[in-house]
């Protein structure tokens, strides 16, 4: 435990900078402002003990490569200039009113935290669910672990043609074996292993080459150890030929058709399916059976009617939207913090020192690096304001005595609960094993820090 | 097995790539860029944004690209980490018109 003396005052004279959230555009925001050879002291709030966002949380446990990145953003922590709050919240803890009073900006880093429904009947029904509450339980989130899935049902149907689905649909697809090496929740491999799910389905909307997959992830069903992905165009010859709406589209469109001439013998299988629009889920006090309707195009082309699958799981992944914080002005169309380049706006005009970068500014879009670029000019824009700005009345320093928060974890807090995860799962053959509960978290990070 | 950059960047260098990419695992030379293998994460966000389809996976790249995986393995240990995006080379864009013809 370390005494509240210790928390390090902040130099006379420069400026100061609160970034909110603790993710990849939250991280490249700091760096843009770190490295940018102004004076300026960045201070970062995550509403969990555990930094790193949807790389942590949301990238694939069968993706380690990508998760390397973390390696950058420990460098960018070790900047001079950077503290770290981990386990301090925005709205529950600390307002952003009081943040603003105490730095010149403060950057929303808080990403799209709300799964879109597909507003359909029965999507309440028990076995309906977010694709991304899904992704947080398996991926050891806090405050999903306590979820289940019934993976007793045979069939799933995945809504969506993006990368979660796949996601999703390749966790759901894997054998235990696959995934055991990997950092994915105990809780979640135990559940997975005794999985009865054997049929997937992918359904969106558009035709093959209208999906938002990237190739190389569609690959990867390509080589799964006990599932076949299955595409049948089977009467509609038209939907193999169409072009692509962008390259990267293309590029899916072209493993697609691979996958159309594949043979199919594993004991699983991925199905991809096109030209569905979401009807409804129906169900006997759970899902039973998903309804989608044919476009008017196929209706008059191929006279098809409804599509029925019979399901025990649906979850759903047709995109995110931005969490609303109090006090910041919300674009309901965009389903983001209203913003004009990372200026936070309300009614067309700038709120002066309220900006946004991430998910929370460009919607759910984009690779881990895409974040960087919205990031930098997210600064670019905080860095021209800073001059016209007052300092604000109050001090960091004083903003935990008028809060209730007692503790929090700062970077060399968050090394020991790192430390202790890669221990736990070096025992038994995974890169780390995650504590999936905030106190297992303190507990790791010694206590954490005591304001 | 990392993503290269092949011969079609030389005379563009429009850096795209740099501004995207997670970990600045590109360098560059008077040229063009390349990238770090061993920074190299496979995330994919750099091939989508090069205006000139330069960049490959390795596994993908034709036999008489194949050349390129050590050029950039060795280029990216002899030049500087790209920073940040800069202008494209003069000429890029009528070079950029010539290959997408």
């Amino acid at each position: 435990m370390i005494a509240a003396a210790s928390t390090p005052r902040l130099a006379a004279g420069r400026y100061r900078i609160a970034i909110v959230g603790g993710g990849p555009s939250g991280f490249y925001a700091a760096e843009a402002l770190l490295r940018s050879g102004q004076s300026v002291d960045v201070d970062m709030y995550e509403r969990l003990p555990v930094p790193y966002g949807l790389v942590r949380f949301g990238v694939a446990p069968d993706h380690p490569k990508l998760k390397q990145v973390t390696r950058v953003f420990d460098r960018i922590a070790e900047l001079p200039g950077f503290r770290f709050f981990g386990a301090v919240e925005i709205d529950r803890d600390v307002s952003v009113a009081a943040l603003r009073s105490c730095y010149h900006a403060v950057i929303l880093a808080t990403g799209a935290a709300v799964g879109r429904p597909v507003d359909v009947p029965g999507e309440r029904l028990p076995g309906s669910h977010q694709a991304g509450d899904f992704v947080a339980w398996y991926n050891g989130h806090p405050d999903f672990r306590h979820l289940r899935f019934d993976l007793a049902a045979e069939h799933a149907v995945i809504i969506g043609h993006g990368n979660v689905a796949l996601d999703v649909a390749r966790i759901l697809a894997k054998t235990p074996e696959e995934l055991r090496h990997t950092d994915i929740a105990a809780h979640a491999l135990e559940a997975l292993a005794a999985s009865r799910v054997r049929e997937i389905y992918l359904v969106g909307r558009g035709g093959p080459g209208r999906t938002r997959f990237a190739a190389k992830e569609l690959q990867e069903f390509a080589e799964l150890a006990d599932c076949d992905p299955v595409v049948e165009f089977g009467d509609r010859p038209e939907l193999a030929a169409s072009p692509g709406a962008d390259s990267e589209a293309e590029a899916a469109l072209k493993v697609l058709r691979e996958f159309s001439t594949r043979p199919v013998a594993k004991q699983r299988r991925c199905v991809f399916l096109f030209g569905l629009t979401p009807f409804g889920i129906e169900g006997d006090g759970r899902v039973r059976r998903m309804l989608f309707s044919p476009s008017q195009e196929q209706v008059r082309s191929a006279g098809r009617g409804y599509v029925a699958l019979d399901c025990g799981l649906v979850f759903s992944s047709i995109g995110r939207r931005a969490a609303p914080i109090s006090g910041i002005p919300y674009d309901e169309a965009r389903g983001v913090h209203a913003n004009i380049g990372g200026r936070l706006t309300s009614g067309g005009s700038v709120l002066p020192g309220l900006y946004v970068c991430g998910w929370g500014k460009r919607g759910p879009q984009g690779t881990i690096g895409t974040n960087r670029a919205c990031s930098v000019e997210t600064v670019a824009n905080v860095l021209a304001d800073l001059p016209h700005f007052d300092a604000p009345p109050s001090h960091p320093d004083h903003l935990f005595a008028a809060t209730s928060i007692r503790r929090y974890v700062d970077y060399p807090a968050w090394g020991r609960i790192d430390a202790e995860e890669v221990a736990r799962g070096g025992a038994i053959g995974k890169p780390r094993e995650k504590l999936v509960a905030v106190e297992e978290m303190f507990a790791a990070a010694g206590g954490g820090v005591a304001c | 097995m990392p993503y290269v950059v092949t011969d079609l960047c030389s005379g563009c260098r429009y850096t795209e790539c740099v501004s995207v990419c997670p970990v600045e695992c590109f360098h560059i030379d008077d040229t063009m860029t390349y990238i770090d293998p061993t920074n190299c994460i496979d995330c994919g966000g750099c091939v989508p944004v090069c205006p000139v389809g330069a960049i490959k996976a390795a596994h993908k790249l034709p036999p008489d690209k194949v050349e390129w995986i050590e050029i950039n393995r060795r280029r990216a240990a002899e030049t500087p980490v790209a920073m940040g995006k800069l202008p494209p080379l003069p000429g890029a864009d009528e070079r950029k018109a010539m290959i997408l013809r």
